[in-house]
């Protein structure tokens, strides 16, 4: 026998591309308003294009409504919930939002490469949340179609009549469920209008809602840009408003919906404090960061984007997270290997690189990721600021990209005080060992949302909102239903 | 020879705490790696010059030793230009028959030791028990830990015993088996690793392979982790075996994938990383011709030992 020489392998393995199919998608050139049941040319005939912003390729035309469009919209949902929807009894109500809720889990893979097509999102990512997400906010509310005297023991409820939602870029397709599932099982009828960076999935919704055969009407989706959205608002025959966004469309809304008796939850922006203790699991605390900020390339409202870390520990904290981040992979979202897909817009991408600019001119010090980023489309490596003061205007303002700023704290009583003071009140982390900590901090943090030695869970059972210019209202879980009922 | 107890205390102090929820989720990420094409062929053959083919039972007899050592040589002929496995791992009592059988070649030959797989012997037969094993030419020996001292609290114990152990291997490398299964939780994996590595081991390792659980995915993060903090802290490589349970090769791929992205490419080669298998290699070999020849071949094609 001759002697044999072991195979010595040590080098460099690096992940083969594994991209998600797009062949089996349908998506159509053009893309008409979803009302009354039918597909409806826009009034002013204009159309507005939607790009893949991995690429900047072309996927759709789509159309811009206008104030004409959305009356119609309205007047089709207030016909629906007069002459059908109001009439129909709620277990008939329950029977086509579990249909629904049916037919997105059956197209589900369609409707994550869509997802990921017109967001930039990671197919990770849209295929293991946001779908399955939005998938189970329609069975949880279907649930509660025809037990909502349970819901509410001794009140009486009734529902509201028309509900105008107008949700964000950021999980478009998710936002899209956590507007119409409940504002449907209540006994509601809906116009939705989607962002203009990201209507695909909502007009997906629509032919999927066409094929539910729900009844015509109940559910309209109109698209375009912040005129659209307007006309909702300042529809004299909505009944509420439900509005996810920014700060500042929040406010206008707020303005404009002033002396009216429409009923309004405003799910806003956030600047989330993510506090770590010197007796936290470590490791995966560090998990919990890079998942808090850089989860959906940091497009999140309820983003871990305020880092605060005890003194004590924070080297060690800081050496292991840039460790972590060198393990992060950026790129084509359509890759199953890729941790950190593209930012939402060319726009979005200029504010984040502004923000980016401010931190070094602060003179906070940046670490990014080095990473190769595809030529085409629109990317921000991983990027972190240490020597970061409360003061700083990165630390304060909310900048919505994959982009975290450090800071470091000495007792208990002082990151209470520095996670309180900021105009936001969305959600905030804390790692610690001590279960008694835990409990003390979440009594004392303004956040609607505080989560524990975790962070970015979310669950259609449990509610999720905030507190100051964070917004009001909640959605999810019974705090959800009761945004959309009259209670007597 | 006992240790100084400040330096258990520091060790204890220093070993951190685990979350299992944030472990698993992050195995969770691991697992969803999608690997494909070159880098699919390339991690098998990874995983298969990185095996421990393993055989420990009452049973073993010299036939069955020199029939696994052979396998261990000729993993599938039909197939040019595969690695071999790295070691063949046995009893003391088979340790000579199994380093005849592969004198002529690399792969080494690992021995169980320590009153394997209870460890409830005292010290000196455990010393004597590990010398056999060297002197019958063991290049490497798998030792277990007292779990029963380590549930004592009894650290110490557990260090200066692994230090013993280590002394008297002398210049052979020295695995030391937590058997993870009966420690239970995360933290006490992560002490019980803390303390192989300070004490002197050059592996450590999941599972004996008799209790179940042996190696999950989540334990071996946390020990990962253990080697990966020694590393950062003292330059020091320690080296990793997962044993017991991993006995297809999308898992042992999942398992490179952590090793890959927690330790990164240094720890990729069978000098730092093995698995504990018995059954593991076939599996390999038949993903491996599927995608050589673009077609599964029926399991009898490939030799059981």
């Amino acid at each position: 026998m001759t002697k044999k020489n072991k195979e010595t392998i040590a080098m460099k393995w690096s992940y083969s591309p594994a991209l998600e199919s797009k062949d089996h998608i349908n998506l159509r050139e053009k893309y008409d308003l979803f009302i009354n049941g039918k597909w409806m040319k826009p009034s002013s005939g204009k159309y507005f294009k939607t790009f893949n912003p991995a690429d900047e390729s072309f996927l759709a035309e789509v159309a811009h409504a206008d104030a004409k469009d959305v009356d119609k919209a309205v007047q089709a949902a207030r016909d629906a919930y007069n002459n059908v929807w109001s009439k129909i009894s709620p277990s008939e109500r329950a029977k086509y939002i579990y249909r629904i809720a049916r037919l997105m889990q059956e197209r589900a893979r369609e409707f994550a490469v869509i997802e990921t097509l017109d967001a930039g999102k990671t197919i990770r990512e849209s295929r293991d949340v946001d779908v399955p997400l939005a998938c189970n906010h329609f069975f949880y509310y279907a649930g509660w179609a025809d037990k909502l005297d349970y819901a509410f023991p001794n009140r009486k409820v009734s529902s509201l009549g028309v509900a105008g939602q107008i949700i964000p870029w950021n999980f478009p397709l998710l936002m899209a469920a956590w507007k119409i599932a409940p504002a449907l099982a209540a006994g509601n009828t809906v116009v939705l209008k989607p962002a203009e960076t990201t209507p695909l999935t909502a007009l997906k919704l629509a032919e999927i809602i066409e094929e539910s055969g729900l009844p015509a009407g109940v559910v309209n989706i109109v698209t375009g840009f912040g005129d659209t959205g307007a006309a909702i608002v300042n529809h004299p025959d909505t009944d509420k408003i439900a509005f996810t966004g920014s700060t500042n469309v929040g406010k206008m809304i707020q303005k404009s919906l002033a002396g009216t008796n429409k009923k309004i939850t405003l799910e806003l922006g956030g600047k989330s404090a993510n506090i770590i203790f010197e007796d936290a699991p470590i490791d995966q605390a560090v998990e919990g960061i890079i998942n808090g900020i850089f989860f959906n390339q940091g497009h999140v409202c309820c983003a871990g984007s305020r880092l605060f870390v005890q003194e004590s520990i924070a080297d060690v904290v800081i050496r292991k997270l840039k460790d972590r981040m060198r393990s992060l992979f950026v790129g084509n979202p359509l890759d199953k290997n890729t941790d950190i897909g593209a930012i939402n817009s060319k726009e979005q991408l200029a504010t984040i690189l502004k923000y980016i600019n401010i931190g070094k001119e602060e003179g906070a010090e940046i670490f990014q990721l080095a990473c190769d980023i595809p030529d085409k489309g629109y990317y921000c490596p991983p990027t972190l600021f240490t020597n970061v003061a409360q003061s700083s205007v990165i630390a304060q303002e909310e900048i919505f990209g994959p982009v975290l700023t450090i800071q470091t704290f000495r007792t208990v009583d002082e990151v209470i005080q520095k996670a309180n003071n900021s105009p936001f009140g969305l959600a905030a982390g804390v790692w610690t060992d001590k279960g008694s900590r835990i409990f003390n901090l979440t009594t004392k943090l303004k956040a609607g949302v505080i989560w524990a030695n975790t962070y970015n869970k979310f669950d259609p059972s449990s509610p999720f909102g905030g507190y100051k210019e964070s917004g009001f209202g909640r959605e999810g879980g019974l705090h959800g239903l009761s945004a959309y009922v009259k209670l007597s | 020879m006992t240790s100084e107890n400040s330096k258990i205390q520091s060790i204890i102090q220093n070993s951190p705490t685990i979350d299992k929820v944030g472990t698993e989720e992050r195995v969770a990420r691991f697992q969803t790696r999608s690997i494909k094409g070159d880098s699919k062929l390339m991690g098998l053959k990874m995983a298969l010059s990185m095996i421990d083919l393993t055989t420990l039972e009452g049973k073993d007899t010299q036939g069955k030793v020199k029939q696994l050592c052979y396998k261990a040589e000729h993993l599938h002929d039909a197939i040019p230009g595969l690695p071999t496995v790295a070691a063949v791992c046995v009893y003391p009592s088979m340790v000579s028959i199994a380093k005849k059988a592969l004198n002529h070649t690399q792969i080494k030959v690992a021995s169980v030791a320590t009153a394997f797989p209870g460890g409830q012997s005292p010290l000196a037969v455990k010393i004597a028990d590990t010398k056999f094993a060297v002197d019958q030419g063991a290049d490497e020996v798998d030792m277990v830990i007292s779990r029963g001292k380590f549930m004592e609290g009894n650290y110490a114990y557990v260090f200066d015993e692994i230090a013993a152990i280590k002394e008297a291997c002398g210049n052979v490398r020295l695995k030391v088996i937590l058997e993870t299964g009966e420690l239970a939780t995360l933290d006490d994996v992560r002490l019980a690793s803390d303390l192989a590595i300070h004490a002197g081991a050059d592996f450590i390792k999941t599972s004996t392979g008799k209790i179940q659980p042996a190696a999950t995915m989540p334990v071996t993060l946390t020990m990962l982790m253990a080697i990966k903090d020694h590393y950062d802290k003292t330059g020091v490589m320690v080296g990793m075996k997962p044993a017991g349970g991993i006995s297809t090769s999308k898992l042992a791929l999942h398992y490179l994938v952590m090793v890959n992205e927690v330790l990164g490419e240094k720890w990729l080669s069978n000098e730092w990383f093995r698995f504990g298998a018995s059954s593991l290699a076939n599996d390999v070999l038949m993903q491996i011709a599927k995608t050589v020849n673009g077609s599964y071949q029926s399991a009898d094609y490939f030799s059981i030992d």
